[in-house]
């Protein structure tokens, strides 16, 4: 039977202590978490990515205060009520356009990161495969929410991406139907974007966020050099007061106070963005509303998806449609393409670290050409870029089986 | 005592599982095109007046309908020319008789991905800005990605006037010689 002491003054530390446990529960979250000393900035993007989600979350929850999920009002709803009307409206849409665009940017650095130094194998599998389910699901919180304002943009790529549903020649207008509610974007499919963005998906990314912590705890965050060592006996060693001789620090206070500090710079250059560079994340298409009788001369999406749609393009109908679902899931067969036992960072690794650096070019190549339009020469690097994509996925399993034991 | 609580187990199993079978059922449906929707899906076009040579817009399920009267030139090439993918097919075959004139009349809609073909009347043709695709005056296709030319909406001749929605004989025709999808 539990003990609870009748004189403990209510609220007190000892009361809550006996009631909620906070002692053990800080303890096992926070300051007996251990992260390894030799890792550098670049493991704060994921404590960033939270932040930005946080940013989304409270600029999302202002702006649902004005929006109107309606063909005929959504539009004014966004660019005059809140833009116009709303005192510091203005200030919840910057926040939430530049927050949607850079958290892309956050997301892809986290994601090469992970690459770069092997941080997806031996044990850590399931954070790859959470994290790319992560990936998804903001991928469909960034397209419902560009929905939501109905205009030129927001109607086209809405027709188009539901498009992609009908497998080309499998035909199948009935499942683009379904999914749209009529036979195009209207009403029926404005409301039912409006609550994926709003509810459903947010719901799933705080539950996916959790997962994702959840598989870090027992193989704990990669290093620098991928040294494997015995985080127990590190972790005495730090209470022991040997804190020069661990390779662990707690992550409260110490490894989140550099944490702060990484987001504190992020911070700085978001609202940089946020207050004065702002029209990046806002197209100038989207200004126009809705029209269902003129597709804009250029359609494109946002910067962070042109890499994809980028593979979609260059090819026929059916090919390109099985070239682009390859580049949408291939990502999350990663760790078990590759097939070398190292976890090291890509630079000792052999032939790995041409294939690395080759994928990230090439990724950037193909989101350069995405934005142009499909016409020579562009439209021809497009397509070398969209092979060696794939080639390059083909070939791993095969460079990273000859790679020498490290 | 564990056959027992096997038992339960399997019986709250069933029982949890039909209800989600039901209630995905129930998403299912919540989510499929509503009846007025669907019940508005028929549009009458009256093409008398429609001028040669001069593309037209006209709106059917929300969906932009090409109407393109075919000058003498125009109808004599679509005899000649053969569809680009269904072989011993004459372009002639996909527009629309009304009366002594032939129509091309479309979903203008890119079979592609779904954008907006723009008609270019210097030369007679379509141009699709998204991706490229190219379609002439019959809206056959001529420059892919597109994998086939546009669809021609279900429509039945009722007098001068087309109705869109209903599928007459001719449309069925079309449908099975392959000639057009269903849209
Ligand atoms: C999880 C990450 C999220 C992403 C990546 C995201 C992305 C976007 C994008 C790209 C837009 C269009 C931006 C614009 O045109 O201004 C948008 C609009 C909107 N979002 Fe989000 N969003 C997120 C979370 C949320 C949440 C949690 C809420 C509310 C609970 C929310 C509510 C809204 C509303 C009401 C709009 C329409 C207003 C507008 O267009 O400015 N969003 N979102
Ligand atoms: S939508 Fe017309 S070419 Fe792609």
């Amino acid at each position: 039977m539990a003990h609870f002491d009748e004189n403990a003054k209510p609220f007190s530390h000892k009361w809550l202590n006996e009631r909620l446990a906070v002692d053990t529960l800080k303890r096992v979250l926070s300051t007996e978490y251990w992260i390894p000393k030799n890792i550098n900035f670049l493991w704060a993007m994921g404590m960033v990515l939270a932040a930005t989600f946080g940013m989304l979350l409270i600029s999302g929850i202002f702006l649902l205060m004005y929006y109107q999920p309606n063909t005929q009002l959504a539009f004014d709803s966004v660019n005059y009520t809140i833009m116009s009307e709303v005192g510091y409206g203005w200030l919840w849409r910057h926040i939430h356009g530049v927050g949607a665009s850079v958290v892309f940017l956050i997301i892809y650095i986290h994601m090469f990161t992970g690459i770069y130094y092997g941080s997806y194998k031996r044990g850590r599998e399931l954070i790859w495969l959470s994290g790319m389910l992560l990936f998804v699901a903001f991928s469909a919180e960034a397209f419902s929410g560009y929905m939501l304002p109905w205009g030129q943009m927001s109607y086209w790529a809405g027709m188009v991406i539901t498009n992609l549903f009908s497998g080309g020649s499998l035909h199948a207008t009935g499942l683009v139907e379904w999914i749209r509610g009529d036979y195009v974007p209207s009403q029926a499919f404005l409301n039912r974007f409006f609550m994926l963005h709003v509810l459903l998906i947010p719901l799933a990314i705080i539950g996916l966020i959790v997962f994702h912590f959840g598989t870090l705890r027992i193989p704990h965050v990669n290093n620098q050099d991928g040294e494997e060592f015995d985080f127990d006996a590190e972790a005495e060693k730090w209470k022991a007061g040997q804190k020069k001789e661990s390779k662990v620090i707690p992550f409260n206070p110490v490894f989140l106070s550099k944490d702060v500090f990484v987001m504190g710079v992020y911070f700085i250059l978001f609202f940089f963005l946020v207050f004065y560079n702002f029209e990046f994340a806002m197209d100038p298409v989207n200004f126009d509303p809705a029209n269902p009788l003129k597709t804009p001369t250029h359609i494109y999406p946002e910067w962070y998806f042109l890499w994809s749609y980028e593979i979609l393009r260059p090819f026929s109908t059916n090919i390109g449609l099985i070239a682009f679902a390859f580049a949408q899931v291939i990502f999350f067969a990663l760790p078990f393409l590759d097939r070398s036992p190292n976890v090291a960072p890509a630079s000792r690794r052999g032939p790995f670290k041409y294939w690395f650096w080759i994928l990230l070019v090439d990724m950037l190549i193909l989101t350069f050409m995405g934005k142009l339009p499909p016409v020579k020469p562009w439209g021809t690097i497009g397509y070398v870029a969209a092979v060696i994509f794939i080639i390059l996925w083909i070939a791993l399993p095969f460079i990273t089986k000859s790679e020498k034991k490290l | 005592m564990a056959d027992r609580r096997d038992f339960m187990g399997m019986a709250l199993g069933a029982f949890t599982g039909l209800g989600a079978l039901g209630a995905l059922y129930a998403a299912k449906r919540t989510w499929d095109p509503l009846p007025s929707v669907k019940a508005a899906g028929f549009t009458t076009l009256d093409v008398s007046k429609a001028p040669e040579g001069v593309l037209i817009t006209e709106m059917w399920r929300g969906k932009p309908i090409f109407v393109l009267k075919q000058t003498k030139e125009m109808v004599e090439k679509a005899k000649k020319k053969e569809i680009s993918n269904a072989k011993g097919h004459k372009e002639i075959e996909r527009l629309i008789k009304i009366g002594d004139s032939y129509f091309m009349i479309t979903v203008g809609l890119c079979t592609h991905l779904g954008c907006i073909p723009g008609y270019r009347p210097e030369t007679q043709d379509f141009l699709c800005a998204c991706h490229g695709g190219m379609y002439d005056s019959t809206a056959d296709v001529t420059k892919a990605p597109p994998p086939r030319g546009l669809d021609i909406p279900p429509y039945k001749i009722d007098g001068n006037k087309l109705v869109l929605g209903e599928e007459g004989p001719e449309y069925k025709k079309l449908v099975e010689t392959g000639l057009t999808q269903r849209v």
